[in-house]
Order: C-alpha cells, then sequence, then structure tokens
C-alpha cells in the first residue's frame, strides 16, 4: 500500500514539474536527462580492491600471506568480498584461506552490518559458514571489526578485529592491528579448543609512495591459547610464533 | 569615466603580454596568453551579438606538461565572451565530443529554457549536434560559462563573460585583466572522485603527524595536546580536513597558465587597472592577495558595490570579484593560495616585460577549531569527554576574577574579542544576549577583578557557539550534560541516517569573518560584511516566508547534500511561487566551507537586517557551523540548479532543483524541502 502511495506522489509532483519546460523539449528527451542527471548525481556504485596486506613471511620455511578486500556499491548498499590465507612454502599449501562474500549496508554514519558466507579453502578440514558482523569506524580512529559465525556443522564462533594508524610523517605510517577468535566448543580436527582460541597480532611500518601503493616492513606475532595451543603442541606445532614480514599494500 | 577610447586602448594594451612562458601558442586564447606571439588586440576575445563555440578535446599544455583537456574553440579556458548590455545573444554551440555536453551561462539572468543544465533545464547537446543559445542580456559585470555535463568543468571547459554596461562604469579605470583562477588535475576527474569515494582524505598531506604532537606537546603541554587530539579522535574527524582535493593532485592556473609559466600583465605606472578575479575551480577555494599593493573592490558576483580596500580576500567557486589596483612602477605578484595550503598559483603584474616580485612562500596550513563545529553533535558518539553543554556549572569564582552580562543597549561593534585566551583564563565566554553582537569586542586589556564586576549566570537561551574550546579539558572539571535542554539549539528536522555526521547545535552567523585561515592575517581581508550594493535592491519587500535547508555530508563515506538528502534521492523539487519574496535560511552542519550557488535569480546577502543595499550574488560561501540568510525574489519562472558549486560535492549528490511557478503545487508541502519519508 505504502509503495503505491509513493508512486503516486512521485508521478504527480514531477508531472507538475516538467510542464513548463516540455514546451520547449520533447519530453522524452527531458524524461531521459531528468534520469540520467538523478543517477550522476548521487547514485553512481564504485568499485574498490584492496590487498591490504600481502606480504612474505621468512619464519618456517617462508610463507606468503595476503588480506584483500573489495566492493562493489553505493553509499547505502555494497557487496563485499574478503579473503585471507596464508601458503606455506614448506607445505606447499594453504595453511588457512577463506573467502568471504558478503552483503553490507550502512547504518550509521561509521558502521555498516554486513551478513553472508565465508568459505574455508586451507589444506585441512575445511567448512562454510553463515556470518553476520560489522564494521566501521569507531571514535579515536580505531577501525573495528566483528563476525558472528555457524558452521555447516553447527559449530559457532566469534572473530574481532580492530586497527589503527599512526601517521609518524605524512606517508610514513605505523599500523598497529590486532584480531582475536573465540570458539563456543571444540573442534577436534580442526585443532580448535573452546574459548579465546588465537590472537594475531601485527605492527607494521608502510611508507606510501603513492596513496594507492605502499611498501612495508613489520612483525607479525600469532599466539593460540588453551586447548587450541595444546592441539597445537599435540602436533608438533608452536603455539606462538613471531615473524617479520614485507610486503606492499595496494588499492584501486 | 571609462570611455570608448579608454576601452581601446586597455584592448590594445593587451598585445603588451611578456613572453614568460614556453606554451605553445593557439592553446590559449589570446587574452590569456603570456607569450606576446599571437596578435591580442581582440582576435580571441570574441565580442559582437553571434558567436560560434565548438566543444571539444585537445592535448594541452599546462605549467609546462602536456594533459587533456575539453575547450572551446581549441582553447583553455575557453574564449572571452565580451557582451553589451541591451543586446540579443545569440550563441551556436557544437558538440565535438563523444558524450554529451553543455554550457551554462554562470550568473547570467536569462529564460530557463537557455540556462544550459542538462536534465534541469534542456536535455543537453549530443556529440555532433549544434544548440542555439538565444537571449536578450539584461545585466552588465564579470561572469563567466562553463559545462554544466559530467566533470568536463574540471577539464578545462570554462570562460570568462564581460558584459560592458549601457550607461558606463561608476569607477574610473584605464587598463584592465581577466583573471580566471581554476584548478588542473593530470587524473582523469572521475577516477579523482571515485578515490575521495574510497578515501576521503586521500588528497591530504597536511594531516597531523607525529612531529606536530611533538611541537604541540611543547607548545601546550602534554594535557592540553592530548585533550585536543582526544576532542576531534571522539568525533572522527580531523582539523586539518579543509579541501577535498588539494594541491596534491591540483596544478593552479591563472588564464590557463601554471606558477611556472607566471603569467603576466603590463601597465603603465600610474595606470588604474581593473582586475577581473573569476574563481572557475572545480574545487579551490582560493585566498588572493597582492603583496605590497591594496585592492579597492568595487563589483562582486558581476554586481557593483560600494568601493571598499582590502589586502586580502577568499573566493568560493563560481564567486567573482573585480577590484581596482594604482600599481607604482614595480613588479607585484599576484598570489593566490588555495585554501588549505598545499598550492598556489601566481602572476605578474608588471610596467615591463621581464619584471617579478617576490613570490612569498605559503604561510602555515590553517586548521579547522571548534568553532567550525557550530556546537555540533555527532549521531553515534560518547559526548562524556567533550560536553561544552555545562558552562552554567563552571566555577567562576575560582577562576580569580568575576565577568558581567553586558547590558544589552551597550554598542559593543567596536570591540575586538579576536585576541582573547579563554584557555588561559580557564574557561570560556559565553555570548551572554543573542542580541547583542560582542564578537568584535576586546577584553584582553580587561582587568575583571579590577573592576570588580560580579558574574551573573548565563541566560539558558545563552549561545555557546563562538567560543573556542580547543584547549578545555572538560573531563578535568567534572562536567556533566545535566543542562543540556536548557540550551537553545538549532532545530534539525531532516533525515540524520548514514550520511549525516554532524549537526550544528547552535550555528551562528559568519558574515564578519574572512574565512577560514585569514582571521589572524596581519592585514585588511575582505568579509561579506563589507560588502554593500551600490544601486538599492530592486526589490526591497521583507520576506513573506522562510525556508530553512542544511547543508549535510558525512566525509567518511564522501556523502554530500542538503537535509540529509541527495539529489538522487530525492522526490520532489523546492518549489517558490511567482515573485514572492523567499528568505532562504542555510545552516552549515559539515566542516567545509561550501560556495552554495542558485541559478536564474540573485542572493540578497542579509547582512544588515532591513538594509537597502544588501550585496547581491549568485554564489555564496556558507562556512562551517554557518547560519545565514539570503532574500530571493522568484521571479523568473521555470526550473533552476541550487546546487554546491564544489563539483565533487555537486556531483555526490548536494544538488536541488528549485522550481518557480505561478502557483504552488501543495501549499503545505512546501516547506519540507526534501523527502522526509
Amino acid at each position: 500500500m505504502k509503495k503505491i502511495m509513493f508512486t503516486f506522489a512521485v508521478m504527480t509532483s514531477s508531472a507538475f514539474a516538467q510542464e513548463p519546460l516540455d514546451q520547449y523539449y520533447s519530453p522524452e528527451e527531458m524524461a531521459a536527462s531528468r534520469a540520467m542527471l538523478k543517477h550522476i548525481t548521487g547514485a553512481m556504485n564504485q568499485t574498490f580492491v584492496m590487498a591490504d596486506k600481502f606480504e612474505y613471511r621468512p619464519a618456517n620455511g617462508g610463507a606468503l600471506a595476503w588480506e584483500a578486500k573489495g566492493w562493489h556499491g553505493g553509499d547505502k548498499e555494497k557487496l563485499w568480498i574478503n579473503s585471507e590465507a596464508e601458503y606455506s612454502f614448506e607445505e606447499d599449501g594453504f595453511e588457512e584461506g577463506n573467502v568471504e562474500i558478503l552483503y553490507s549496508r550502512a547504518v550509521s554514519p561509521f558502521f555498516d552490518v554486513q551478513a553472508g558466507i565465508k568459505q574455508d579453502f586451507n589444506m585441512g578440514p575445511g567448512r562454510t559458514y553463515g556470518q553476520i558482523g560489522f564494521m566501521g569506524l569507531a571514535p579515536y580512529w580505531f577501525e573495528l571489526g566483528g563476525a558472528l559465525n555457524i558452521s555447516n556443522k553447527g559449530e559457532v564462533s566469534a572473530n574481532f578485529e580492530v586497527e589503527y594508524e599512526l601517521l609518524l610523517t605524512q606517508r610514513l605510517i605505523l599500523q598497529p592491528a590486532a584480531e582475536i577468535s573465540i570458539n563456543f566448543e571444540d573442534i577436534e580436527e580442526m585443532g580448535i579448543g573452546s574459548g579465546l582460541s588465537d590472537l594475531e597480532a601485527g605492527l607494521r611500518l608502510r611508507y606510501e609512495i603513492f596513496r594507492e601503493i605502499a611498501p612495508y616492513i613489520g612483525v607479525s606475532w600469532h599466539k593460540k591459547f588453551g586447548q587450541t595451543a595444546e592441539f597445537a603442541e599435540h602436533h608438533g606445532h608452536s603455539s606462538s610464533e613471531a615473524s617479520f614480514v614485507a610486503g606492499v599494500r595496494m588499492w584501486y | 569615466m571609462f570611455n570608448r577610447r579608454d576601452f581601446l586602448k586597455s584592448t590594445g594594451a593587451a598585445s603588451t603580454f611578456i613572453a614568460a612562458s614556453g606554451v605553445t601558442p593557439g592553446l590559449l586564447p589570446a587574452w590569456a596568453q603570456s607569450n606576446g606571439r599571437a596578435d591580442l588586440s581582440g582576435i580571441n576575445v570574441l565580442s559582437g551579438t553571434e558567436y560560434d563555440l565548438h566543444v571539444g578535446k585537445k592535448r594541452v599544455m599546462i605549467d609546462g606538461k602536456p594533459g587533456n583537456g575539453v575547450v572551446v574553440n581549441d582553447q583553455l579556458p575557453a574564449p572571452l565572451l565580451r557582451w553589451k548590455e541591451g543586446d540579443d545573444i545569440t550563441l551556436r554551440v557544437t558538440n565535438h565530443l563523444k558524450v554529451d555536453t553543455s554550457i551554462h551561462w554562470h550568473g547570467i539572468l536569462l529564460p530557463f529554457q537557455m540556462d544550459g543544465v542538462p536534465g534541469v533545464t534542456f536535455p543537453g547537446i549530443k556529440p555532433g549536434e549544434t544548440f542555439t543559445y538565444k537571449f536578450p542580456v539584461k545585466q552588465a559585470g564579470t561572469y563567466w560559462y562553463h559545462s554544466h555535463s559530467g566533470l568536463q568543468e574540471q577539464s578545462g571547459h570554462y570562460g570568462p563573460i564581460i558584459i560592458e554596461p549601457k550607461n558606463g562604469y561608476p569607477q574610473e579605470f584605464d587598463r584592465e585583466y581577466v583573471v580566471v583562477l581554476s584548478d588542473w588535475t593530470f587524473e582523469n576527474p572521475h577516477r579523482l572522485f571515485a578515490k575521495l569515494k574510497k578515501m576521503g582524505h586521500g588528497y591530504n598531506f597536511q594531516q597531523r603527524d607525529l612531529a606536530e604532537f611533538l611541537s604541540d606537546v611543547r607548545k601546550n603541554g602534554l594535557g592540553a595536546t592530548m585533550a585536543d587530539r582526544n576532542m576531534w579522535g571522539a568525533m572522527r574527524m580531523t582539523p586539518t580536513d579543509l579541501s577535498d582535493v588539494t594541491g596534491a593532485s591540483y596544478t593552479y592556473l591563472i588564464n590557463g597558465h601554471g606558477p611556472n609559466d607566471n603569467w603576466t600583465g603590463i601597465f603603465n605606472p600610474g595606470e588604474r587597472v581593473r582586475l577581473r578575479f573569476i574563481n572557475s575551480s572545480a574545487m579551490t577555494i582560493f585566498n588572493v592577495r597582492i603583496p605590497g599593493l591594496p585592492m579597492t573592490v568595487v563589483q562582486a558576483d558581476g554586481l557593483d558595490v560600494k568601493s571598499v580596500e582590502t589586502d586580502e580576500f577568499q573566493m568560493g567557486v563560481a564567486e567573482t570579484y573585480d577590484v581596482i589596483v594604482e600599481p607604482k612602477d614595480q613588479a607585484y605578484t599576484l598570489m593566490c593560495e588555495s585554501i588549505e595550503r598545499a598550492g598556489f598559483v601566481r602572476a605578474t603584474l608588471a610596467p615591463r616585460a621581464g619584471m617579478e616580485a617576490e613570490v612569498p612562500p605559503l604561510r602555515e596550513r590553517p586548521k579547522l577549531t571548534m568553532k567550525d563545529m557550530g556546537g555540533m553533535d555527532h549521531g553515534d558518539m560518547d559526548h562524556g569527554s567533550m560536553d561544552h553543554s555545562s558552562m552554567t556549572e563552571m566555577d567562576h569564582a575560582a577562576m580569580g576574577h568575576t565577568m558581567p552580562e553586558p547590558e544589552p543597549t551597550v554598542d559593543h561593534s567596536t570591540m575586538d574579542h579576536s585576541q582573547m585566551d579563554h584557555a588561559a583564563m580557564g574557561h570560556t565566554m559565553p555570548e551572554p544576549e543573542p542580541t547583542v553582537d560582542h564578537s568584535t569586542m576586546d577584553h584582553s586589556q580587561m582587568d575583571h577583578a579590577a573592576m570588580g564586576h560580579t558574574m551573573p549566570e548565563p541566560e539558558p537561551t545563552v549561545d555557546h557557539s563562538t567560543m573556542d574550546h580547543s584547549q578545555m579539558d572538560h573531563a578535568a572539571k567534572g562536567h556533566d550534560m545535566s543542562n543540556m535542554e536548557s540550551m537553545e539549539m538549532q532545530a534539525h528536522n531532516h533525515r540524520k541516517d548514514h550520511g549525516v555526521v554532524n549537526t550544528a547545535m547552535s550555528p551562528v552567523s559568519r558574515l564578519h569573518e574572512p574565512g577560514i585561515g585569514l582571521e589572524n592575517v596581519p592585514h585588511r581581508a575582505l568579509t561579506y560584511m563589507d560588502l554593500e550594493a551600490l544601486e538599492m535592491n530592486p526589490d526591497m519587500r521583507a520576506p513573506e516566508r522562510e525556508m530553512e535547508l542544511h547543508l549535510t555530508s558525512n566525509m567518511e563515506r564522501y556523502m554530500w547534500s542538503f537535509d540529509g538528502i541527495k539529489f538522487s534521492e530525492i522526490k520532489e523539487n523546492i518549489f517558490f511561487k511567482k515573485d514572492e519574496r523567499i528568505r532562504l535560511t542555510m545552516v552549515n552542519d559539515t566542516m567545509m566551507p561550501h560556495p552554495i550557488h542558485l541559478h536564474g535569480m540573485f542572493f540578497d546577502v542579509v547582512t544588515v537586517e532591513g538594509s537597502h543595499f544588501k550585496p547581491r550574488k549568485h554564489t555564496i560561501i556558507v562556512k562551517p557551523g554557518e547560519k545565514l540568510s539570503v532574500d530571493i525574489t522568484a521571479d523568473a519562472i521555470g526550473d533552476w540548479a541550487f546546487h554546491c558549486h564544489l563539483m565533487y560535492h555537486m556531483h555526490a549528490g548536494m544538488f536541488r532543483v528549485v522550481s518557480v511557478r505561478e502557483n504552488l503545487p501543495n501549499p503545505h508541502a512546501h516547506h519540507n524541502m526534501g523527502d522526509m519519508s
């Protein structure tokens, strides 16, 4: 009902508005140019692609890791694609990797809610998750993100991340970042214990040659906790590792 | 008086432009060239009543580098059109581009179907087509023209217009130059806009960094510096956000010449030279000065104003100012800094070819202050750490002095407040009576204690918006928000969703201020209050109704709008009834100055209420945190574009259509200027 009323209102007001002009120009041509003006004045979509992290980690035989994101859409609604992965040269395969496809909607000036699916593509047993989360800019310029995941086997987990940018100079930027994962049950086949399972922290120093291209160096520190740490140690892995990283941040 | 012989002398003198650059001849119209290789005595200045203008693409030389321009008659800027008041003008515009084009005659009063805005006043000019504009010239003065299609204006599609007055000039001058200011980028304008959408601060290389933090700590102490960072951080804003696109991308131009080209205008010592400044930029607000040479402003936006002498003025995009200068036998630098001071363009005025004056260095970049926020309120932030509302709770006794509430009858108009350091006093000073203008008071020499004053509680209606809170540590004073409701606050009956970050709680008039960054210059700087129309306003009726419009934004998402609604979401035009007198009050809820432009009608700027000599403008800068009013006589039937003239703000949605009709469609609906559903 509301929608019908709404259409009616549009027709009456715009019909009124067009009256004087359409004496001079063809109403069809005017209608087309009005539609075009509306479209280009606030409604145009954009496409964004960013490899926030694209780096080499020499520890443990070497690994290539990335954290990339991209979106297409307008001010309110966007389609997001996120991907994180670490490819181990020693193992010759992805130690971890996932892709998320999310619908993102602006709910406040600085925050979006996002919902969609996430697919693992690591070497071990993978999962498909349904995901609901948020991301945005908190006061004091902290970039925040968080998501609740439910796997296709019914397991529930959550992760939160926070990032900050400290301008040492206009182009030299120090970026601390941290991410934690929380699991609500043990998933032994994936080496995950319940509770706080993982903390990943990084400190990267980049130089923005252009805004779009910034090589960086840094350190990345990964620690597993509780049952998760025990699972790792049981399989002969360390529950805590730090690595030097070198990479480049790029966007378009 | 300026007569025909003077005019010939003046155009003849244009041929004495000097060779100062290696710019390829032919790319620039003669009036803009400074290389002296072309016959400059009028060939490329187009005059008469019939014109053929060809819009095309061309490689152009900009400050010594090649770029892709959108040009008119192969020239960037487009040719100077010289009309005469009272003439009937015919302009045939042929589109040689692969996309639609248009020409809008900025500030020219004409039948709306000739106004040249695709989607508003005509369908646009298709590739290969010729569109004929025909209209009578009803006015005189300095104006300009530009494309209203896509982002063509950014690539060079703009040119000046001079209209000779029918009855001569009110001020004498011997020679004149047009000074067309603009901003050129070697980037694709569409890519530039996309970058702003993805990273709104991407062109700002003057952000506050660690070095500035340390220097602020040295200057102001750690506590004050942290409090200041804390406040801006809480709002997710930065005081350095003055221009979206800066000198990092722009090469600024005068008459198509960059600072290296050094365009030069020649004069004979003793002459009175009229400079017709036009800001044809896409995005750049300029500060204009000629060190050592006072400028007498005689015209603003094409209409004569009472002569007023100044040393500098801030010029919004699309504004024009005519000034008369009397240079001595020496060279002068015409210095135009972009508002954020990351770039500049200079030109030279000299009595002889090859002379050059010192080019002053760029001044320190200005910063926004709390004043620019108009007592800002943020949708989803925690106010605990930056609450200004409880001024009535302050312990003034502890400050070791008392302060009187000035009598409303006292004339404070000549006082200077500007030197007052509120921070040092540990408090800020409210403006106790809304009806009194204390803004120019000087309290700096006032010893309150010695005067034995007592300080009353400020009235609940007190306007705190002009206070400088930047140094204040509210947290330490244990303020709370309990008295928030008692303040007189600006109503915000418009949409406030993801597109609106802040609303100005108590915006103020800033017409008496010269603009951001010019508050403390050691010389005169022009303000809108300095402008008075030379001729009595044509319509002296008081406004019959008032409309309030808010300038809104979310810089983080690079969204720009009126009343929180982008043009793409607009369901209905703004309606004016034919011949009604409207007061349009604009409230700037954003942190940037916006040059707001209405097509087809002039704004009578309400500098002095009731004055019959209000300055009349086609474009007015509304400063951050400002609330100002303009009166409009809706005497032009038709549809008219109304927008922010910062091109990418317009492109992002800060645009409306004003429809002037014999009757309003719905007498109850017209107060709603947007979709409130």
